[in-house]
């Protein structure tokens, strides 16, 4: 018998499961194929950072668009998704990166997101384990930190999901690695650093990163911290970048990060990579020397070139539909996404402009 | 280090001796709790021998040290969960 539904969506990660969610309110019939466990990849990897990013205008308008879905969203959602609304401070360590945050400031208060900047004294105050003589910083009040794994759980409910590999596309439908078909209407493929397994024509490119976790240190850290050097790192194209970014999780562990590479398949730890992070982690706050580190692991994201996602129709296909290259923004990113595409998909207009995530520009011919 | 000393245990004192772990200080002194885990329950020493972590307590302010591994010292102050 073969299976049918009005949408497969191929990955069960925090994209994915959006997607499902939304369609399912749209009164589809989902059904979503995982090749490994819900919320495997980068979303269970990462920090779980919900956070508003200016860098460019489609990337700003994506991820406020987003955040305020999420806020609106999250304190409905069950307490093991570990909400907490603990703002983001971007810190600056000498004037010039000062002038950085003034710049932010403005760019923030002109749509509305509710920042204050912090003086040398004012960030030592909100944040006494930093280091002393920082210029000071940026807090921004609205964005938060989550379990990632277990709202893509919560968005999961009630949609079927079939443990298998898509291996092909056709307009039939998905067929699966064991030999079966599932016959559909539209496909969306959400596979993130997985999607060139099915679409190889698509440019999105696992980026490796690397994370350690404290034992707990309640209070060690009040606010997610990213150096405002971040960007530099995010968005830089080198073979490898470290950047001071932490957060506190409440459990009062210390989550500390990050690190980016390309073109490394192996998921093992790089030791002398995971030192530079741990060295530029503790540049910002000596104290996290002392404190006793529980696990660390590694995971990929889904890089594009121009560092936006793919969110839109495939060029190549009449129904399928890409939401995936969401890169470090993917928890972010994701109900903004969701949104989108399902607009998208019903021949609404969405609420902020789809042309910048169109997929075609990520097309290659193999 | 003088063969015996004052080191203090949530906040009372108590004469350790030189050589004596934490742990075997910290029992001595009477305190059956040395942590709370992540859903309060008490935990004390178990393996004795740096593995099963469930013995840490703070020591002069460094939370989460291991009481079996730490040889006391003259002055050291010691927390433990209640």
């Amino acid at each position: 018998m073969i299976e049918t539904a009005d949408v497969v969506i191929v990955g069960a990660g925090i994209v994915g499961a959006c997607c499902a969610h939304l369609l399912q309110r749209e009164g589809l019939r989902v059904l979503v194929v995982e090749s490994g466990v819900i919320a495997g990849g980068a979303t269970g990897s990462g920090m779980g950072h919900i956070v508003v990013m200016d860098d460019n205008p489609p990337e700003y308008a994506l991820t406020l668009y987003s955040q305020q879905l999420w806020n609106r969203l999250l304190p409905e959602l069950p307490a093991p998704v570990e909400y907490d609304a603990c703002g983001t401070i971007w810190v600056a360590a000498d004037e010039e990166e000062m002038r950085g945050v003034h710049s932010k400031f403005a760019s923030y208060t002109m749509r509305g997101v509710r920042a204050d900047i912090l003086d040398s004294r004012q960030i030592a105050e909100a944040e006494p384990a930093l280091r002393e003589g920082l210029a000071g910083g940026l807090l921004v009040r609205d964005d938060s930190v989550i379990y990632a794994p277990c709202a893509a759980s919560w968005f999961l409910q009630g949609a079927s999901v079939r443990r298998a590999r898509a291996v092909s596309v056709a307009a039939e439908g998905v067929r699966l690695d064991d030999g079966s078909m599932l016959a559909c209407g539209a496909v969306v493929c959400a596979a993130g650093a997985k999607t060139a397994e099915l679409f190889p024509q698509l440019d999105v490119r696992p980026r490796k990163g690397h994370l350690a976790i404290t034992d707990r240190y309640p209070g060690f850290a009040r606010h997610q911290l990213v150096e405002l050097g971040y960007l530099k790192s995010a968005h830089g194209h080198t073979t490898e970048s470290v950047a001071f970014n932490v957060q506190p999780r409440r459990t009062g562990q210390v989550l500390i990060g990050s690190s980016r590479q390309y073109g490394v398949d192996s998921t093992s730890i790089d030791r002398p990579l995971l030192r530079r992070m741990l060295q530029r982690a503790i540049e910002y706050m000596p104290r996290l020397a002392t404190l006793s580190i529980l696990r660390t692991w590694t995971g990929f994201r889904p890089s594009t070139p121009d560092n936006m996602p793919a969110i839109g129709l495939s060029p190549a296909h009449a129904n399928v539909w890409f939401a995936t290259g969401h890169e470090g923004l993917g928890i972010t990113t994701s109900l903004g996404t969701a949104h989108l595409l399902v607009d998208l998909m019903a021949h609404r207009t969405p609420r902020i402009d789809a042309s910048p995530f169109a997929p075609e520009r990520l097309w290659r011919d193999a | 280090m003088p063969e015996k000393f004052l080191i203090r245990i949530n906040g009372t004192g108590f004469q350790a001796a030189r050589g004596m772990t934490v742990a075997a200080a910290v029992l001595m002194a009477g305190v059956a709790c040395f942590r709370r885990s992540v859903s309060g329950e008490p935990r004390a020493p178990l393996c004795g021998m740096g593995i099963c972590m469930e013995c840490r307590v703070t020591i002069d302010g460094v939370p989460h040290s291991r009481a079996c591994q730490t040889l006391c010292a003259p002055g050291m102050e010691i927390r433990t969960d209640a």
